[in-house]
């Protein structure tokens, strides 16, 4: 098989890779932001669910939780689809949307540890309800302080996706194996092929992240 | 307690209070709080009527600052009952930002929203709570912020004003909203000596305009200037009530004989 053709095969799993997460990234933030608002709520019954929520969901393997919506979920009856690859995309990102949740919510909740008290005062004081300071003050300021260890947990995400491979998606991992299956005597450039592909990936994000963070600095 | 005429106040002191024929804008009676075992505020009595400018003074830790924070309800009470314009404080929800929109209130960190320009800290208030337009909401705020003297850093940020310019512009912020009462949190306390002035003039002013104000401070020159009765507090009790120039000049208890003359021998 030529070279083209490889290249093909990895070409069509990156673009699976970035379709994995993009639609989990979007997924991810919504979550955590719903989850950390949830955590610092006036209200002790949505404080209690989130924090349930966050522990459990984050101490189980995401291979597990992966497990749960593919195997579980339709026990329920509950499907996305029709035909199966796109039932599998779907619940591989909630899959990842729910755990990921987790890490981008505790982010948050520091981020909103260290903004300053005044501020959700001031808030308050100019007659905004909870959840517009929320909204309006302190996540847009909570977001902004957080970008570096958002970032990290954003591209342990990347790297998570690939758990996908063994829930039949279309990926990275599943093109790489894809592709041993076809050219069993050059494994080990096939594995550097992947890793680098991953490495490309992760390193343009850190720039991204690193930029946001130039771009959105707080001065006080 | 009589509402018009000359009034007996906490301490047994009288003082002139114009007579006002309108239910006093803030009522405070039989009020407590605790910060666990230490009692923050005792059994506080003290009325504000419409356009009256009420200076709260006394050594740190008096509890002047947890008197100022509780008509806002950014401190909850004990015990006793505080009514704003003839309501009862609500509980936190969005009666209470309602009322809170119509209190304006300055702090001595500022707290401008750091993440918004000048323009948008002024703006956001309108916009948000009151839901005015953009362009009419910007159009107030250039105006308040002319009329501090700082609408010409109305696209910087925060961090990038003077500490003096930041004061102004939280006033302005608290004005956008048309209060029925400012509250000034020690407004000079965090300030440089040279802005002090700045600040403390756009307060005269408003002062001046008749705006109802209570005002934590330790600026003696400002309550000689502006107030219209001096409230001393020590231990969270009020101790004596009189109008500035009974007070600084033949102050009836110890405690703020003793206060004035540490203060005034600086």
């Amino acid at each position: 098989m030529d070279f083209t053709s490889l290249l093909e095969i990895f070409a069509s799993g990156t673009l699976g890779t970035l379709r994995l997460f993009a639609v989990t990234l979007v997924g991810c933030l919504v979550g955590g932001t719903v989850l950390a608002a949830m955590r610092v709520s006036p209200t002790p019954v949505l404080r209690g669910t989130a924090a349930a929520y966050v522990n459990i969901v984050r101490n189980t393997p995401l291979t597990l939780v992966m497990f749960f919506c593919v195997l579980g979920l339709p026990y329920l009856d509950i499907r996305f689809s029709e035909t199966a690859s796109i039932n599998s995309f779907a619940l591989a990102c909630l899959a990842l949307i729910a755990y990921t949740s987790c890490f981008v919510a505790e982010v948050l909740r520091s981020g909103i540890a260290t903004i300053p008290v005044g501020q959700a005062e001031a808030a308050r004081s100019i007659g905004l309800t909870f959840s517009q300071s929320l909204r309006l003050v302190i996540l847009p300021q909570a977001f902004r302080t957080v970008i570096p260890p958002m970032g990290s947990v954003i591209i342990a995400m990347l790297k998570n996706t690939s758990i996908a491979s063994a829930f039949n998606n279309r990926e990275l991992i599943s093109a790489m194996r894809n592709a041993i299956e076809i050219r069993g005597d050059i494994v080990i450039p096939l594995l550097f092929a992947t890793a680098l592909v991953y490495l490309l990936l992760a390193l343009i994000l850190g720039r991204v992240f690193d930029y946001l963070e130039k771009k959105w600095v707080i001065l006080r | 307690m009589a509402i018009t005429g000359p009034c007996v106040y906490a301490g047994g002191m009288t003082a002139n209070v114009t007579a006002d024929t309108a239910a006093p804008l803030v009522r405070m009676r039989g009020v407590q709080k605790h910060f666990g075992d230490f009692q923050a505020l005792k059994d506080i009595d003290l009325d504000v009527h419409r356009g009256e400018v009420v200076v709260v003074i006394g050594p740190s830790g008096s509890g002047k600052s947890t008197l100022c924070r509780t008509i806002n309800r950014l401190e909850t009470i004990g015990e006793g009952s505080i009514t704003v314009d003839g309501r009862d404080l609500p509980e936190e929800g969005t009666a209470l930002a309602r009322l809170r929109s119509d209190v304006g209130m300055v702090f001595q960190a500022f707290n401008l929203f750091a993440h918004l320009t000048i323009l948008d800290n002024v703006t956001l208030g309108p916009i948000r709570v009151r839901g005015m337009k953009k362009g009419e909401a910007e159009k107030l705020a250039l105006s308040l912020l002319d009329r501090v003297g700082v609408a010409h850093q109305a696209g910087k940020y925060p961090a990038q004003l003077s500490g003096g310019q930041q004061q102004r512009v939280a006033i302005a912020r608290s004005l956008a909203m048309k209060p029925k009462i400012m509250l000034f949190d020690e407004p000079t306390s965090a300030l440089d000596p040279e802005m002090i002035n700045e600040v403390l003039d756009t307060m005269v002013e408003l002062a001046e305009e008749g705006m109802t104000m209570v005002v934590v401070t330790h600026e003696m020159g400002f309550a000689r200037k502006a107030a219209h009765r001096v409230v001393f507090m020590a231990d969270g009790e009020i101790v004596e009530v009189a109008g500035p120039e009974e007070f600084f000049t033949n102050p009836q208890s110890d405690r703020a004989r003793d206060f004035l003359s540490k203060i005034l021998t600086q």
